[in-house]
Order: structure tokens, then sequence, then C-alpha cells
């Protein structure tokens, strides 16, 4: 009877849509919660650094003086540490994977000069 | 006496998805002996409680294992809040345990893929991990990430899951259930899988009990060792009883572990519809864990436990995890005694063997 079962569930399948998605030709549905990938608000951000000192993989490296704030995408394990412990809320785990490549890049992000604030007289 | 052969098993070999070695001794076509060695893919993880503080190191102990990775950020969560003497609210216990559960069906289903494909049946091996799939979903759905989940932290969880995505949840599982069915029925009932499941590497209660065998393994042995049973997590409010099995040969743990794939199900459900409103985590401010503390959870495989020992800083001073497959190790051994060649990939499967957890 067994082996009916299992036939069915093969011949079943010659008429189902293939459980397997054509990714990467078709795009992947990130869910609303998929954790995937940094992003940061530079603006916002001011350099403290506790990000990267709380980094479990240290993927994070921040330059007050140059005003930057670097991820190694390949060494950050998507654990939205640094998003929750950011003073400031400048940083989000979005959903979706950065794209594999052959080297290990690291994204640098240098904040604007802001121009100089009028002072009030 | 015919001639004896040492021959080596692994730790390369189709079956294992992860390396152990065997040198097995033979005699004709059958094994008299087998001597295990580990240590091929230690990792260190421990160690990094030096580099990283308590409340980030869970992330670190998660990535023990990439199927029971849920289990093992709750252990470890467990063993600093119990250093730490804290509880964690009613509706974190209850999410915890509805994950928990959700990565049991996702570890079974695994398994049955594995050992399908360990004897060479392939379509079956594809529609146990295409319904496993669909527990993926769920857990990507609900946390945010496919097999490593960060949803567990010191004091409760990080993100509430809305009643709603979990009555969602309950219905997905419920969907595939009649699917699950007709699987286990290939399982159980087929002629081509009985015969190489139905009294190969029998482990009497005896000798299960003696050698320290944990989770379907002991089960399947009618060794009651779950821990569960304790009422970890809540398990004790819900009511729980163990799928336990009597002849101890491959096809009772294969048994065990389909019947643990519904009785998952039940699990969510009756926690689905138990779940109390309210916070989920707890504030853990200007404490740091002192002294020791042994926390257990019953992870798929079995019973693992949680270790840690702190001097009131931010970095502990040791954290020591002991996970199932090591325990289930010398079962494998006196089951490999006496038999058939052919029968020792298959055998191997059937303890769910998880060495990266093991060497850690
Ligand atoms: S924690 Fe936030 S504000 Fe501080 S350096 Fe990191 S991103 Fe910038
Ligand atoms: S998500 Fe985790 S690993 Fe990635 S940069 Fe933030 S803290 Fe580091």
């Amino acid at each position: 009877m067994a082996g009916l079962k299992i036939g069915k569930m093969v011949l079943g399948s010659l008429f189902r849509k293939p459980a397997t998605k054509m990714y990467p030709i078709v795009p992947a549905v990130w869910k609303e919660r998929t954790r995937g990938h940094i992003e940061i608000e530079i603006e916002d951000c001011i350099f403290c650094g506790i990000c990267s000192k709380k980094c479990p993989t240290d993927a994070i490296t921040v330059d007050r003086a140059a005003k930057s704030w670097a991820i190694q995408r390949m060494g950050c394990i998507q654990c939205s540490c640094c998003v929750e412990v950011c003073p400031k809320k400048c940083l989000t785990n979005m959903a979706g994977y950065t794209a594999p490549d052959a080297q290990k890049v690291t994204d640098t992000f240098v904040q604007p000069e802001k121009e100089a604030e009028p002072k009030e007289e | 006496m015919s001639k004896r052969t040492v021959i080596p098993f692994g730790p390369q070999h189709p079956v294992l998805p992860e390396p152990i070695h065997l040198d097995l001794v033979i005699e004709d076509e059958t094994v008299v002996e087998a001597i295990p060695s580990i240590g091929y893919i230690h990792r260190g993880l421990e160690k990094l409680v030096d580099k990283n503080e308590w409340p980030e190191m869970v992330y670190v102990i998660e990535r023990i294992c990439g199927i029971c990775s849920f289990g093992h950020g709750w252990g470890y969560c467990k063993t600093i809040e119990g250093n730490l003497g804290v509880s964690v609210p009613p509706r974190a216990e209850y999410l915890r345990t509805i994950l928990h559960e959700l990565g049991r069906m996702h570890s079974h289903l695994l398994w049955l893929g594995c050992l399908a494909d360990g004897f060479g049946f392939e379509s079956l091996f594809m529609h146990s991990w295409r319904l496993r799939e669909t527990v993926l979903d769920l857990f990507e759905e609900t946390t945010g990430g496919r097999v490593i989940f960060s949803i567990c932290k010191v004091g409760g969880m990080r993100k509430d899951i809305p009643n709603e995505m979990l009555k969602k949840m309950e219905e997905t599982l419920r969907g595939i259930e009649g699917e699950l069915h007709e699987l286990a029925d290939v399982f159980l009932d087929d002629d081509t899988v009985k015969s190489r499941l139905v009294g190969v590497g029998v482990l009497t209660k005896e000798e299960a009990f003696e050698l320290g065998a944990v989770g379907p393994m002991a089960r399947a042995s009618g060794v009651n060792n779950d821990v569960r049973l304790d009422g970890h997590g809540v398990y004790g409010e819900i009511g729980f009883e163990p799928c336990l099995e009597e002849t101890g040969d491959s096809y009772a743990r294969c048994k065990v572990r389909i019947r643990e794939v519904f009785q998952s199900i039940d699990l969510i459900a009756k926690c689905v519809s138990m779940i109390p409103d309210g916070d989920v985590a707890i504030e853990i401010k200007g404490q740091n864990p002192a002294g020791e503390f042994v926390g257990r959870i019953e992870q798929p495989r079995g019973e693992a436990y949680y270790y840690s020992k702190g001097s009131g800083q931010k970095f502990l001073d040791r954290i020591r995890v002991r996970t199932p497959t090591n325990a289930n190790v010398p079962p494998l051994v006196k089951i490999l005694q006496g038999c058939e060649l052919a029968d020792v990939p298959i055998l191997v499967l059937t303890i769910d063997p998880c060495i990266s957890c093991t060497e850690r």
C-alpha cells in the first residue's frame, strides 16, 4: 500500500508547480521580518562606536576622525545586535541579502560635511 | 576464525553530513568492533566567552548548530537566567516552547530526508525536505531567519510574535499534516524501507540506560528520560507525554521521530490556544552572572546541558555545552558491534549525529 502512497506523491509532483524557485531569475520574496543586511542613515550617526564594540564578529569599523562607518558584509551574521544598541537608532536590518561576491567586500559610508549652521545672533 | 581487517569509515562519506571517523574491525562482512574518533571540526566557540560579553554571547552559542539553533540559544539563556536568578514572562516561555517545537519538526524532517537518502530512496528524501521547507518559511516569517533565529535573549524574547501570526502558523502546519501522514506511511509501511530498518541495530532498554543514551535513541528503547518532563518551558502546563517505543531497533528510532513530528504540531496548537498576553522580556540592568548554574534542554536529538560560571563580570569565566550526540556515541558503538557492514551507514544515521554540535 505504501508503494501506492509514494507513487501518488511522486505523480502528484508531476502536475504541481516546482517546489523550488528559479532564483535569481525569479527574485526572492522576502518576508517582512527577514534579516538580510544592515543599512545606516549616516547623517544621524554620531560615531560613538558602540555598534562596533558590541558586534560579536567585529564586522563594523567606526572612525570618528574621518567620520566614516564601515561594515564588512561577509563578516556580518545579521544578529541585529548593533541595531539594538545604537543610541541614535540610525541602523536598520533590512530584508534582502547582499549579492554573492568573489571578494569580501567592505562598504564604507562617510558622513557628508554638514553645512555650517547659521549662528544665532 | 576468519581473518580480521580494519577499514576506515569517514570522515568523508556520502551519508555523513559532517565528519566523524570510525575504524571498523570486520570479520567477513560482520563488524566486530567500531572505534570512533572525532576532532575534525572543532571551532572553539566556547572560548569566545573571553571576547563577547554575556548578552552578546547568545548569538555565538546559537551558531553551535544550524538545526537546533533555537534550542541552543534557549539553553544558554536559561543557564544565564538561572545564574542571575531572574525568571522570564509567561508569554516569552510560550513563544520559546512554540519555536522549540517548530525546531524539532525541522530537525526530524531533515533527518527523515537524510535517512531516505541513506538507503537510496531519493524521492522520499526530496519530499521530506519539501515539507521541511514549509517549516523554514514559518521560521523566516516569525523570527526573520531561516536557520539562525537570533530571537531569544537573556530575559525573554527580542520580538513578540503577534497572535495572528501564531494562528497562521498553526493553520499552515495543519495544512501540511495530511502530506506528512502520507510521508509517514511510506517510512513505516513500505516493505523496502522496513527491510532496511526492522530488527537492525537493536539497543536493549538496559543497554540504552547503562550507556547513557538520550533523546529518540533512548526513547526508542523504552527509556523515558525526556527532559521536557521536568517541565522546562511550558511543557508542565500544557501537558506532555513522551513518545516511547520498545523494540530499540532502527525502525523504532524512525517511528519515535515521526511520532514526535505530529506531537510537535499538537503541542504548538496547544500553546497557541493557551498563550497569555503580556510582555515578552524583562529588563536586566546592572547585574552580572556570578556563580555557577546548569540548565537542561530537550533538543530534537536529546538532552543537552549548558553550564555557566561567572564572577560578576561582563565576561563569563566559562561556558560549557554537552550536546546529545556526545552522549549517543557510546550506544552507537554498541549497536555497530555485530552488524553487517552494509548497515553501518544507516546505523550511524539513526543516532542523528550532529558532529558540529559535539565538537563545537
Ligand atoms: S552606534 Fe549608531 S551612532 Fe554609534 S557609531 Fe554605531 S551607528 Fe553610529
Ligand atoms: S548585525 Fe550583528 S554581526 Fe552584523 S554588523 Fe550588526 S552586530 Fe555585527
